[in-house]
Protein backbone atom coordinates (compact mmCIF):
# COMPACT_ATOMS: atom_id res chain seq x y z
CA UNK A 1 0.00 0.00 0.00
CA UNK A 2 1.17 3.26 -0.91
CA UNK A 3 1.81 5.96 1.49
CA UNK A 4 0.72 9.65 1.30
CA UNK A 5 2.91 11.19 4.16
CA UNK A 6 5.72 10.37 5.30
CA UNK A 7 7.62 12.04 8.27
CA UNK A 8 11.40 11.15 9.04
CA UNK A 9 12.81 12.52 12.09
CA UNK A 10 11.10 16.14 12.12
CA UNK A 11 11.38 18.54 14.35
CA UNK A 12 9.74 21.53 14.94
CA UNK A 13 10.44 24.54 16.68
CA UNK A 14 8.88 27.53 16.90
CA UNK A 15 11.08 30.59 17.74
CA UNK A 16 13.99 29.60 19.85
CA UNK A 17 12.78 27.97 22.66
CA UNK A 18 12.84 24.01 23.02
CA UNK A 19 11.37 21.71 20.29
CA UNK A 20 7.76 21.68 19.92
CA UNK A 21 8.03 17.95 17.69
CA UNK A 22 11.32 16.10 18.18
CA UNK A 23 11.95 12.99 16.21
CA UNK A 24 8.79 12.16 14.39
CA UNK A 25 8.72 9.61 11.81
CA UNK A 26 6.07 7.63 10.55
CA UNK A 27 4.01 7.49 7.15
CA UNK A 28 0.45 7.21 7.00
CA UNK A 29 -0.96 4.57 4.38
CA UNK A 30 -3.38 5.90 1.11
CA UNK A 31 -6.95 6.05 1.97
CA UNK A 32 -6.53 4.99 5.61
CA UNK A 33 -8.53 6.68 9.07
CA UNK A 34 -5.76 8.24 11.98
CA UNK A 35 -6.67 9.45 14.95
CA UNK A 36 -4.53 11.79 16.64
CA UNK A 37 -4.63 11.89 20.33
CA UNK A 38 -2.24 13.28 23.19
CA UNK A 39 -2.91 15.98 26.48
CA UNK A 40 -3.35 19.51 25.61
CA UNK A 41 -0.21 20.87 24.88
CA UNK A 42 1.27 17.97 23.43
CA UNK A 43 1.67 19.27 19.85
CA UNK A 44 -0.70 17.86 17.52
CA UNK A 45 -1.91 21.28 15.59
CA UNK A 46 1.74 21.45 15.13
CA UNK A 47 1.84 18.25 13.52
CA UNK A 48 -1.08 19.14 11.85
CA UNK A 49 -0.10 22.12 10.48
CA UNK A 50 2.80 20.46 9.05
CA UNK A 51 0.66 18.55 7.34
CA UNK A 52 -1.85 20.97 6.20
CA UNK A 53 1.56 23.04 5.11
CA UNK A 54 0.88 26.10 7.28
CA UNK A 55 4.60 25.41 8.54
CA UNK A 56 7.47 23.89 7.52
CA UNK A 57 9.24 21.16 9.80
CA UNK A 58 12.77 22.98 11.19
CA UNK A 59 14.37 19.19 10.55
CA UNK A 60 14.20 16.06 9.27
CA UNK A 61 11.82 15.45 5.67
CA UNK A 62 7.96 15.81 5.24
CA UNK A 63 6.93 13.95 2.38
CA UNK A 64 3.38 15.04 1.18
CA UNK A 65 1.49 13.01 -2.52
CA UNK A 66 5.41 11.81 -2.61
CA UNK A 67 7.05 15.30 -2.64
CA UNK A 68 9.61 16.55 0.13
CA UNK A 69 7.46 19.38 1.64
CA UNK A 70 10.20 21.31 2.71
CA UNK A 71 11.70 21.61 -0.83
CA UNK A 72 8.66 22.68 -2.64
CA UNK A 73 8.73 26.26 -3.89
CA UNK A 74 5.98 28.96 -3.13
CA UNK A 75 4.09 28.51 -6.81
CA UNK A 76 3.85 25.18 -6.05
CA UNK A 77 1.90 25.16 -2.77
CA UNK A 78 -1.26 26.52 -3.63
CA UNK A 79 -1.72 23.00 -5.91
CA UNK A 80 -0.99 20.99 -3.01
CA UNK A 81 -3.33 22.33 -0.52
CA UNK A 82 -5.75 22.06 -2.43
CA UNK A 83 -5.53 18.59 -2.76
CA UNK A 84 -6.05 18.87 1.26
CA UNK A 85 -9.47 19.70 3.39
CA UNK A 86 -8.63 20.82 6.85
CA UNK A 87 -10.72 21.57 9.72
CA UNK A 88 -9.18 24.35 11.66
CA UNK A 89 -9.07 24.11 15.73
CA UNK A 90 -10.27 27.91 15.68
CA UNK A 91 -12.71 27.49 12.69
CA UNK A 92 -11.48 29.80 10.64
CA UNK A 93 -14.77 31.20 8.99
CA UNK A 94 -14.25 34.54 7.01
CA UNK A 95 -16.28 36.35 8.87
CA UNK A 96 -18.63 38.77 6.46
CA UNK A 97 -19.16 35.92 4.10
CA UNK A 98 -22.35 33.67 4.72
CA UNK A 99 -22.31 30.37 5.52
CA UNK A 100 -22.91 29.45 1.93
CA UNK A 101 -19.86 31.15 0.80
CA UNK A 102 -17.99 29.88 2.88
CA UNK A 103 -18.44 26.74 1.97
CA UNK A 104 -18.31 27.69 -1.35
CA UNK A 105 -14.81 29.19 -1.02
CA UNK A 106 -12.38 25.63 -1.83
CA UNK A 107 -14.67 25.37 -5.21
CA UNK A 108 -14.17 29.25 -5.97
CA UNK A 109 -10.15 28.97 -5.37
CA UNK A 110 -10.33 26.83 -7.86
CA UNK A 111 -12.20 28.19 -10.44
CA UNK A 112 -15.14 25.73 -10.35
CA UNK A 113 -18.14 28.07 -11.90
CA UNK A 114 -20.94 29.06 -10.47
CA UNK A 115 -23.18 26.48 -11.94
CA UNK A 116 -21.67 23.55 -10.80
CA UNK A 117 -21.32 24.84 -6.95
CA UNK A 118 -24.58 25.64 -5.71
CA UNK A 119 -25.68 22.15 -5.66
CA UNK A 120 -22.50 20.60 -3.71
CA UNK A 121 -22.91 23.42 -1.42
CA UNK A 122 -26.63 22.72 -0.30
CA UNK A 123 -25.85 19.13 -0.23
CA UNK A 124 -22.90 19.93 2.10
CA UNK A 125 -25.53 22.38 4.30
CA UNK A 126 -28.07 19.43 4.79
CA UNK A 127 -25.06 17.14 5.79
CA UNK A 128 -24.09 19.20 8.24
CA UNK A 129 -27.74 20.20 9.05
CA UNK A 130 -27.75 23.80 8.66
CA UNK A 131 -29.94 23.82 5.50
CA UNK A 132 -31.77 27.08 6.90
CA UNK A 133 -28.61 28.61 8.29
CA UNK A 134 -27.05 29.74 4.39
CA UNK A 135 -27.70 33.00 4.90
CA UNK A 136 -25.80 33.50 8.19
CA UNK A 137 -22.54 35.19 8.70
CA UNK A 138 -20.19 32.74 10.95
CA UNK A 139 -20.54 35.68 14.38
CA UNK A 140 -24.38 35.11 14.22
CA UNK A 141 -23.89 30.85 14.47
CA UNK A 142 -23.57 29.09 17.69
CA UNK A 143 -19.58 27.54 18.32
CA UNK A 144 -20.99 23.93 16.93
CA UNK A 145 -23.07 25.71 14.22
CA UNK A 146 -19.62 27.29 13.35
CA UNK A 147 -17.44 24.04 13.36
CA UNK A 148 -19.93 22.14 11.13
CA UNK A 149 -19.49 24.55 8.62
CA UNK A 150 -15.66 24.77 8.98
CA UNK A 151 -16.28 20.97 8.22
CA UNK A 152 -18.78 21.39 5.29
CA UNK A 153 -15.85 23.53 3.96
CA UNK A 154 -13.14 20.81 4.23
CA UNK A 155 -14.11 17.99 3.05
CA UNK A 156 -16.60 19.97 -0.09
CA UNK A 157 -13.86 19.67 -2.69
CA UNK A 158 -13.42 15.84 -1.98
CA UNK A 159 -10.02 16.31 -0.78
CA UNK A 160 -7.31 13.29 -1.38
CA UNK A 161 -6.23 14.18 2.67
CA UNK A 162 -8.31 15.33 5.29
CA UNK A 163 -7.33 17.41 8.41
CA UNK A 164 -9.36 17.69 11.49
CA UNK A 165 -7.93 19.68 14.10
CA UNK A 166 -10.46 18.60 17.05
CA UNK A 167 -13.45 18.47 14.90
CA UNK A 168 -15.94 18.04 17.19
CA UNK A 169 -14.93 19.51 20.29
CA UNK A 170 -18.12 21.97 20.27
CA UNK A 171 -20.63 19.71 19.29
CA UNK A 172 -23.19 17.24 21.23
CA UNK A 173 -22.77 13.69 21.14
CA UNK A 174 -25.02 12.74 18.82
CA UNK A 175 -23.85 15.67 15.90
CA UNK A 176 -20.50 14.70 17.18
CA UNK A 177 -21.51 11.10 15.53
CA UNK A 178 -22.89 12.11 12.65
CA UNK A 179 -19.89 14.44 11.77
CA UNK A 180 -17.14 11.63 12.14
CA UNK A 181 -19.85 9.28 10.00
CA UNK A 182 -19.25 11.93 7.40
CA UNK A 183 -15.43 11.27 7.77
CA UNK A 184 -15.73 7.93 7.43
CA UNK A 185 -17.93 7.96 3.95
CA UNK A 186 -15.38 10.61 2.98
CA UNK A 187 -12.47 8.11 3.57
CA UNK A 188 -14.86 5.19 2.03
CA UNK A 189 -14.73 7.65 -0.96
CA UNK A 190 -11.03 7.02 -0.97
CA UNK A 191 -10.01 10.28 1.26
CA UNK A 192 -7.02 9.22 4.11
CA UNK A 193 -8.33 10.84 6.95
CA UNK A 194 -6.25 12.40 10.25
CA UNK A 195 -8.33 13.54 13.20
CA UNK A 196 -7.19 14.93 16.12
CA UNK A 197 -9.13 14.83 19.28
CA UNK A 198 -9.41 14.23 23.04
CA UNK A 199 -13.28 12.62 22.56
CA UNK A 200 -12.00 8.88 23.50
CA UNK A 201 -15.74 7.86 22.91
CA UNK A 202 -15.12 8.55 19.12
CA UNK A 203 -12.38 6.17 18.77
CA UNK A 204 -14.43 3.24 18.99
CA UNK A 205 -16.92 4.11 16.34
CA UNK A 206 -14.19 3.61 13.00
CA UNK A 207 -13.30 0.21 13.72
CA UNK A 208 -10.12 0.28 11.56
CA UNK A 209 -8.91 3.22 12.50
CA UNK A 210 -4.87 3.62 13.57
CA UNK A 211 -4.20 5.62 16.57
CA UNK A 212 -1.31 7.90 17.02
CA UNK A 213 -0.34 8.92 20.08
CA UNK A 214 1.34 12.39 21.04
CA UNK A 215 3.38 13.32 24.16
CA UNK A 216 5.35 16.09 24.89
CA UNK A 217 5.98 16.89 21.15
CA UNK A 218 7.31 12.88 20.64
CA UNK A 219 5.27 10.09 18.46
CA UNK A 220 4.32 7.31 21.20
CA UNK A 221 5.26 4.74 18.82
CA UNK A 222 6.36 1.57 20.85
CA UNK A 223 5.95 -0.96 18.22
CA UNK A 224 6.87 0.87 15.55
CA UNK A 225 3.75 0.24 13.87
CA UNK A 226 3.40 3.87 12.67
CA UNK A 227 6.97 4.10 11.33
CA UNK A 228 6.59 1.14 9.30
CA UNK A 229 2.87 0.13 9.05
CA UNK A 230 1.96 -3.59 8.47
CA UNK A 231 1.07 -3.86 4.86
CA UNK A 232 -2.14 -4.13 3.68
CA UNK A 233 -3.49 -2.70 6.97
CA UNK A 234 -6.57 -0.14 7.01
CA UNK B 1 -12.09 33.36 -9.00
CA UNK B 2 -12.50 34.53 -12.15
CA UNK B 3 -12.84 38.69 -13.01
CA UNK B 4 -16.31 39.81 -13.66
CA UNK B 5 -18.12 42.79 -13.78
CA UNK B 6 -21.10 42.18 -11.99
CA UNK B 7 -20.95 43.92 -8.50
CA UNK B 8 -22.26 40.52 -7.00
CA UNK B 9 -20.08 38.76 -8.57
CA UNK B 10 -19.22 36.06 -5.36
CA UNK B 11 -14.95 37.20 -5.61
CA UNK B 12 -15.64 40.78 -4.81
CA UNK B 13 -17.13 39.85 -1.77
CA UNK B 14 -14.51 37.88 -0.49
CA UNK B 15 -12.36 41.22 1.22
CA UNK B 16 -14.84 42.75 3.86
CA UNK B 17 -16.45 45.85 1.60
CA UNK B 18 -17.40 47.27 5.35
CA UNK B 19 -13.95 47.88 6.21
CA UNK B 20 -13.46 49.89 2.85
CA UNK B 21 -13.34 53.47 2.68
CA UNK B 22 -13.22 56.42 0.25
CA UNK B 23 -9.83 57.62 1.17
CA UNK B 24 -8.43 56.26 -1.68
CA UNK B 25 -11.42 57.76 -4.38
CA UNK B 26 -10.66 61.33 -3.54
CA UNK B 27 -6.58 60.70 -3.25
CA UNK B 28 -6.84 59.71 -6.33
CA UNK B 29 -9.21 62.67 -7.55
CA UNK B 30 -6.97 64.72 -6.40
CA UNK B 31 -3.86 63.44 -7.94
CA UNK B 32 -5.22 62.92 -11.52
CA UNK B 33 -7.11 66.46 -10.88
CA UNK B 34 -3.55 67.54 -10.63
CA UNK B 35 -1.90 65.66 -13.39
CA UNK B 36 -5.11 67.15 -15.71
CA UNK B 37 -4.05 70.25 -15.23
CA UNK B 38 0.02 70.39 -15.31
CA UNK B 39 -1.09 68.26 -18.57
CA UNK B 40 -3.16 70.90 -20.29
CA UNK B 41 -0.46 73.49 -19.12
CA UNK B 42 2.38 71.17 -21.41
CA UNK B 43 0.21 70.20 -24.22
CA UNK B 44 -0.53 74.32 -24.14
CA UNK B 45 2.26 75.08 -24.22
CA UNK B 46 3.53 72.36 -26.66
CA UNK B 47 0.60 74.05 -29.00
CA UNK B 48 1.80 77.33 -28.61
CA UNK B 49 5.44 76.60 -29.25
CA UNK B 50 4.29 74.59 -32.22
CA UNK B 51 2.35 77.67 -33.53
CA UNK B 52 5.01 80.52 -32.99
CA UNK B 53 7.46 78.32 -34.69
CA UNK B 54 5.03 77.78 -37.56
CA UNK B 55 4.31 81.45 -37.89
CA UNK B 56 7.69 83.26 -36.95
CA UNK B 57 10.28 80.38 -37.27
CA UNK B 58 10.39 80.81 -41.51
CA UNK B 59 10.19 84.76 -41.47
CA UNK B 60 12.76 86.91 -42.03
CA UNK B 61 13.24 90.48 -43.10
CA UNK B 62 16.07 91.51 -45.21
CA UNK B 63 17.08 95.10 -44.88
CA UNK B 64 19.10 96.74 -47.45
CA UNK B 65 20.96 100.00 -46.01
CA UNK B 66 21.95 101.41 -49.35
CA UNK B 67 23.01 105.16 -49.88
CA UNK B 68 22.72 105.26 -53.43
CA UNK B 69 18.97 104.78 -54.24
CA UNK B 70 19.67 103.04 -57.81
CA UNK B 71 21.93 100.45 -56.32
CA UNK B 72 19.47 99.54 -53.29
CA UNK B 73 16.16 99.42 -56.19
CA UNK B 74 18.12 96.92 -58.56
CA UNK B 75 19.71 94.88 -55.17
CA UNK B 76 15.38 94.72 -54.65
CA UNK B 77 14.55 94.06 -57.52
CA UNK B 78 17.25 90.86 -57.86
CA UNK B 79 15.87 89.92 -54.74
CA UNK B 80 12.88 89.45 -55.69
CA UNK B 81 13.21 87.56 -58.55
CA UNK B 82 16.32 85.28 -57.28
CA UNK B 83 14.19 84.52 -53.83
CA UNK B 84 10.90 83.14 -54.84
CA UNK B 85 13.27 80.62 -56.57
CA UNK B 86 14.74 79.22 -54.02
CA UNK B 87 13.35 76.06 -52.30
CA UNK B 88 10.54 76.25 -49.31
CA UNK B 89 9.77 79.87 -50.05
CA UNK B 90 6.57 80.64 -50.33
CA UNK B 91 5.84 84.32 -50.27
CA UNK B 92 8.58 87.42 -50.77
CA UNK B 93 7.52 90.74 -50.43
CA UNK B 94 8.62 94.63 -50.47
CA UNK B 95 7.66 96.14 -47.78
CA UNK B 96 5.56 99.07 -48.75
CA UNK B 97 8.06 102.44 -48.64
CA UNK B 98 5.28 104.52 -47.79
CA UNK B 99 3.91 102.70 -45.12
CA UNK B 100 7.50 102.19 -43.83
CA UNK B 101 7.98 105.81 -43.73
CA UNK B 102 4.87 106.08 -42.13
CA UNK B 103 6.19 103.87 -39.26
CA UNK B 104 9.30 105.78 -38.81
CA UNK B 105 7.42 109.18 -38.56
CA UNK B 106 7.49 109.02 -34.68
CA UNK B 107 11.18 108.67 -34.75
CA UNK B 108 12.28 111.07 -37.84
CA UNK B 109 9.71 113.71 -38.11
CA UNK B 110 8.31 115.44 -41.28
CA UNK B 111 11.87 115.36 -42.60
CA UNK B 112 10.90 111.17 -42.69
CA UNK B 113 9.80 111.97 -46.21
CA UNK B 114 12.38 113.82 -47.55
CA UNK B 115 12.74 111.87 -50.52
CA UNK B 116 16.73 112.69 -49.98
CA UNK B 117 17.04 110.90 -47.11
CA UNK B 118 18.15 107.38 -47.94
CA UNK B 119 15.63 105.03 -47.03
CA UNK B 120 16.27 101.33 -46.33
CA UNK B 121 14.42 98.69 -48.08
CA UNK B 122 13.08 95.85 -46.59
CA UNK B 123 11.93 92.86 -47.94
CA UNK B 124 9.56 90.35 -45.73
CA UNK B 125 10.48 86.59 -46.99
CA UNK B 126 8.31 83.74 -45.23
CA UNK B 127 9.84 79.73 -46.15
CA UNK B 128 8.58 76.52 -45.12
CA UNK B 129 10.42 73.87 -43.64
CA UNK B 130 13.19 76.50 -42.12
CA UNK B 131 15.37 77.11 -45.03
CA UNK B 132 15.93 80.17 -43.85
CA UNK B 133 19.80 79.80 -44.47
CA UNK B 134 19.52 79.00 -48.23
CA UNK B 135 17.80 82.42 -48.59
CA UNK B 136 20.35 84.08 -46.56
CA UNK B 137 23.18 83.23 -48.39
CA UNK B 138 21.12 83.93 -51.73
CA UNK B 139 20.26 87.27 -50.54
CA UNK B 140 23.68 87.44 -49.54
CA UNK B 141 25.05 87.43 -52.76
CA UNK B 142 23.34 89.86 -54.30
CA UNK B 143 23.36 91.97 -51.49
CA UNK B 144 26.31 91.66 -49.55
CA UNK B 145 25.19 94.50 -47.09
CA UNK B 146 21.78 93.44 -46.24
CA UNK B 147 21.02 93.16 -43.02
CA UNK B 148 19.11 89.82 -42.40
CA UNK B 149 16.62 89.50 -39.34
CA UNK B 150 15.44 86.01 -38.45
CA UNK B 151 12.38 86.46 -36.75
CA UNK B 152 12.55 83.38 -34.88
CA UNK B 153 15.38 85.01 -33.18
CA UNK B 154 14.26 87.98 -31.03
CA UNK B 155 11.61 85.33 -30.23
CA UNK B 156 13.66 82.71 -28.94
CA UNK B 157 13.70 83.67 -25.38
CA UNK B 158 10.09 83.71 -25.25
CA UNK B 159 10.19 80.14 -26.96
CA UNK B 160 12.44 78.87 -24.50
CA UNK B 161 10.43 79.98 -21.71
CA UNK B 162 7.70 78.43 -23.28
CA UNK B 163 9.67 74.96 -23.51
CA UNK B 164 10.85 75.34 -20.09
CA UNK B 165 6.98 75.80 -19.10
CA UNK B 166 6.07 72.06 -20.81
CA UNK B 167 9.11 70.23 -19.58
CA UNK B 168 7.89 71.73 -16.07
CA UNK B 169 4.61 70.36 -17.04
CA UNK B 170 5.79 66.68 -17.69
CA UNK B 171 8.20 66.95 -14.57
CA UNK B 172 4.89 67.59 -12.59
CA UNK B 173 2.71 65.01 -14.17
CA UNK B 174 5.73 62.24 -13.75
CA UNK B 175 6.02 63.35 -9.81
CA UNK B 176 2.45 63.32 -9.09
CA UNK B 177 2.76 59.73 -10.78
CA UNK B 178 5.45 58.43 -8.63
CA UNK B 179 3.68 59.95 -5.62
CA UNK B 180 0.19 57.86 -6.58
CA UNK B 181 2.35 54.96 -6.96
CA UNK B 182 3.62 55.68 -2.97
CA UNK B 183 0.07 55.95 -2.22
CA UNK B 184 -1.15 52.97 -3.79
CA UNK B 185 1.68 50.95 -1.82
CA UNK B 186 0.66 52.10 1.36
CA UNK B 187 -2.91 51.21 0.65
CA UNK B 188 -2.16 47.94 -0.49
CA UNK B 189 -0.02 47.06 2.25
CA UNK B 190 -2.68 48.53 4.99
CA UNK B 191 -5.36 46.24 2.97
CA UNK B 192 -2.99 43.13 3.51
CA UNK B 193 -3.05 44.27 6.96
CA UNK B 194 -6.32 44.65 7.65
CA UNK B 195 -7.40 41.77 5.63
CA UNK B 196 -4.40 39.43 7.09
CA UNK B 197 -7.15 36.50 8.35
CA UNK B 198 -9.23 36.19 5.26
CA UNK B 199 -5.77 36.20 3.02
CA UNK B 200 -4.65 33.52 5.38
CA UNK B 201 -7.39 31.66 5.05
CA UNK B 202 -7.22 32.09 1.33
CA UNK B 203 -4.37 30.66 1.37
CA UNK B 204 -4.67 27.49 3.13
CA UNK B 205 -7.55 27.05 0.88
CA UNK B 206 -5.08 26.56 -2.33
CA UNK B 207 -5.55 30.67 -2.94
CA UNK B 208 -2.62 31.40 -5.37
CA UNK B 209 -0.65 34.95 -4.60
CA UNK B 210 -2.24 36.29 -8.08
CA UNK B 211 -5.42 35.02 -7.32
CA UNK B 212 -5.27 37.54 -3.87
CA UNK B 213 -3.51 40.27 -5.28
CA UNK B 214 -6.30 40.08 -7.98
CA UNK B 215 -8.57 41.28 -5.31
CA UNK B 216 -6.93 44.37 -4.03
CA UNK B 217 -5.78 44.96 -7.68
CA UNK B 218 -9.54 45.17 -8.64
CA UNK B 219 -10.45 47.15 -5.61
CA UNK B 220 -7.72 49.82 -6.27
CA UNK B 221 -8.29 49.87 -9.60
CA UNK B 222 -12.09 50.29 -9.54
CA UNK B 223 -11.13 53.27 -6.49
CA UNK B 224 -8.96 54.63 -9.35
CA UNK B 225 -10.67 54.79 -11.51
CA UNK B 226 -13.57 56.79 -10.16
CA UNK B 227 -11.83 59.19 -8.60
CA UNK B 228 -9.71 59.82 -11.76
CA UNK B 229 -12.73 60.48 -13.41
CA UNK B 230 -13.94 63.19 -10.84
CA UNK B 231 -10.77 64.32 -10.83
CA UNK B 232 -11.05 64.42 -14.73
CA UNK B 233 -13.87 66.15 -15.11
CA UNK B 234 -12.97 69.12 -12.41
CA UNK B 235 -9.92 69.58 -14.35
CA UNK B 236 -11.04 69.71 -17.94
CA UNK B 237 -14.21 72.08 -16.38
CA UNK B 238 -11.48 74.30 -14.70
CA UNK B 239 -9.51 74.42 -18.34
CA UNK B 240 -11.96 74.74 -20.52
CA UNK B 241 -13.18 77.97 -18.20
CA UNK B 242 -10.05 79.07 -18.48
CA UNK B 243 -9.61 79.13 -21.68
CA UNK B 244 -12.84 80.60 -22.51
CA UNK B 245 -11.48 83.77 -20.46
CA UNK B 246 -8.67 83.88 -22.24
CA UNK B 247 -10.12 83.47 -25.67
CA UNK B 248 -12.21 87.15 -24.77
CA UNK B 249 -8.33 88.36 -24.16
CA UNK B 250 -8.24 87.99 -27.90
CA UNK B 251 -4.33 87.92 -27.92
CA UNK B 252 -2.73 85.82 -30.82
CA UNK B 253 -0.43 84.21 -28.98
CA UNK B 254 -2.69 83.11 -26.18
CA UNK B 255 -4.24 81.74 -28.72
CA UNK B 256 -1.96 79.33 -29.61
CA UNK B 257 -2.21 78.23 -26.41
CA UNK B 258 -6.12 76.63 -26.52
CA UNK B 259 -6.41 72.64 -26.18
CA UNK B 260 -6.97 71.14 -29.51
CA UNK B 261 -9.42 67.93 -30.02
CA UNK B 262 -6.66 65.98 -29.87
CA UNK B 263 -5.47 67.07 -26.60
CA UNK B 264 -9.07 66.84 -24.83
CA UNK B 265 -8.27 62.98 -26.11
CA UNK B 266 -4.82 62.64 -24.68
CA UNK B 267 -5.95 64.28 -21.04
CA UNK B 268 -9.14 61.88 -21.10
CA UNK B 269 -6.67 58.91 -21.15
CA UNK B 270 -4.83 59.80 -18.14
CA UNK B 271 -7.28 58.10 -15.23
CA UNK B 272 -7.13 55.68 -17.66
CA UNK B 273 -3.00 55.73 -17.08
CA UNK B 274 -3.35 56.33 -13.36
CA UNK B 275 -6.04 53.44 -12.80
CA UNK B 276 -3.45 51.07 -15.00
CA UNK B 277 0.07 52.52 -12.80
CA UNK B 278 -2.89 52.03 -9.25
CA UNK B 279 -3.47 48.38 -10.93
CA UNK B 280 -0.04 47.49 -11.62
CA UNK B 281 1.60 49.32 -8.18
CA UNK B 282 -0.62 47.20 -5.84
CA UNK B 283 -0.17 43.62 -8.13
CA UNK B 284 3.53 44.43 -7.36
CA UNK B 285 3.27 45.27 -4.00
CA UNK B 286 0.94 42.38 -2.78
CA UNK B 287 2.76 39.80 -4.31
CA UNK B 288 5.77 41.20 -2.93
CA UNK B 289 4.09 40.74 0.48
CA UNK B 290 2.65 37.46 0.19
CA UNK B 291 6.03 36.36 -1.53
CA UNK B 292 7.88 36.81 2.10
CA UNK B 293 5.09 34.45 3.74
CA UNK B 294 4.82 30.37 3.32
N1 LIG C 1 2.78 29.75 16.78
C1 LIG C 1 3.37 29.31 17.92
N2 LIG C 1 4.42 29.99 18.42
C2 LIG C 1 5.02 29.56 19.52
N3 LIG C 1 4.67 28.48 20.21
C3 LIG C 1 3.61 27.76 19.78
C4 LIG C 1 2.91 28.14 18.59
N4 LIG C 1 1.93 27.26 18.38
C5 LIG C 1 2.01 26.36 19.37
N5 LIG C 1 3.02 26.65 20.20
C6 LIG C 1 3.42 25.86 21.37
O1 LIG C 1 3.62 24.54 20.96
C7 LIG C 1 3.13 23.62 21.94
C8 LIG C 1 2.16 22.66 21.27
O2 LIG C 1 1.03 23.38 20.83
P1 LIG C 1 -0.13 22.69 20.00
O3 LIG C 1 -1.11 23.73 19.67
O4 LIG C 1 0.50 21.97 18.88
O5 LIG C 1 -0.73 21.65 21.05
P2 LIG C 1 -2.03 20.74 20.94
O6 LIG C 1 -1.60 19.36 21.17
O7 LIG C 1 -2.74 21.02 19.67
O8 LIG C 1 -2.88 21.27 22.16
P3 LIG C 1 -4.49 21.32 22.29
O9 LIG C 1 -4.95 19.93 22.55
O10 LIG C 1 -4.70 22.18 23.49
O11 LIG C 1 -5.02 21.91 21.05
C9 LIG C 1 2.47 24.46 23.01
O12 LIG C 1 3.37 24.51 24.10
C10 LIG C 1 2.32 25.82 22.42
O13 LIG C 1 2.52 26.81 23.38
MG1 LIG D 1 -4.47 21.89 19.15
Amino acid sequence: MASIVQFENVGLRYGSGDETLSDISFSLNTGAFYFLTGPSGAGKTSLLKLLYLAQRATRGTVRIFGEDAGALPRTRLPGFRRRIGVVFQDFRLVPHLSAYDNIALPLRVAGVSESDIEAPVREMLAWVGLTDRGRAKPPTLSGGEQQRIAIARAVIGRPELLVADEPTGNVDPDMAERLLHLFDSLNRLGTTVVVATHDFHLLNRIPNAHMMRLEKGRLNDPTGALRNPPRGAA
Amino acid sequence: MKLSLNPNAPDRRLLDESRRTRAMTWIMAIMVFLTVLAGALGLGMFAATAQLDRQLAGRLTIQIVEPDAAVRDSQVKALRTALPRVAGVTRVAEVDRERLAELLKPWLGDTGLDPDLPMPAMIDVETRGGNGAVVEQTARAIAPGARIDRHAQWLSPVRGFMTTMSWLAVGLMLLIASATAAVVLLAARSGLDTHRDTIDVLHMLGSTDVQIARLFQRRIAFDTLLGGLLGTVAALGLVWFLQSRMALVGSEMLSGVALQQRDWFLLLLVPLGFALLATFAARRTVLRALGRTL
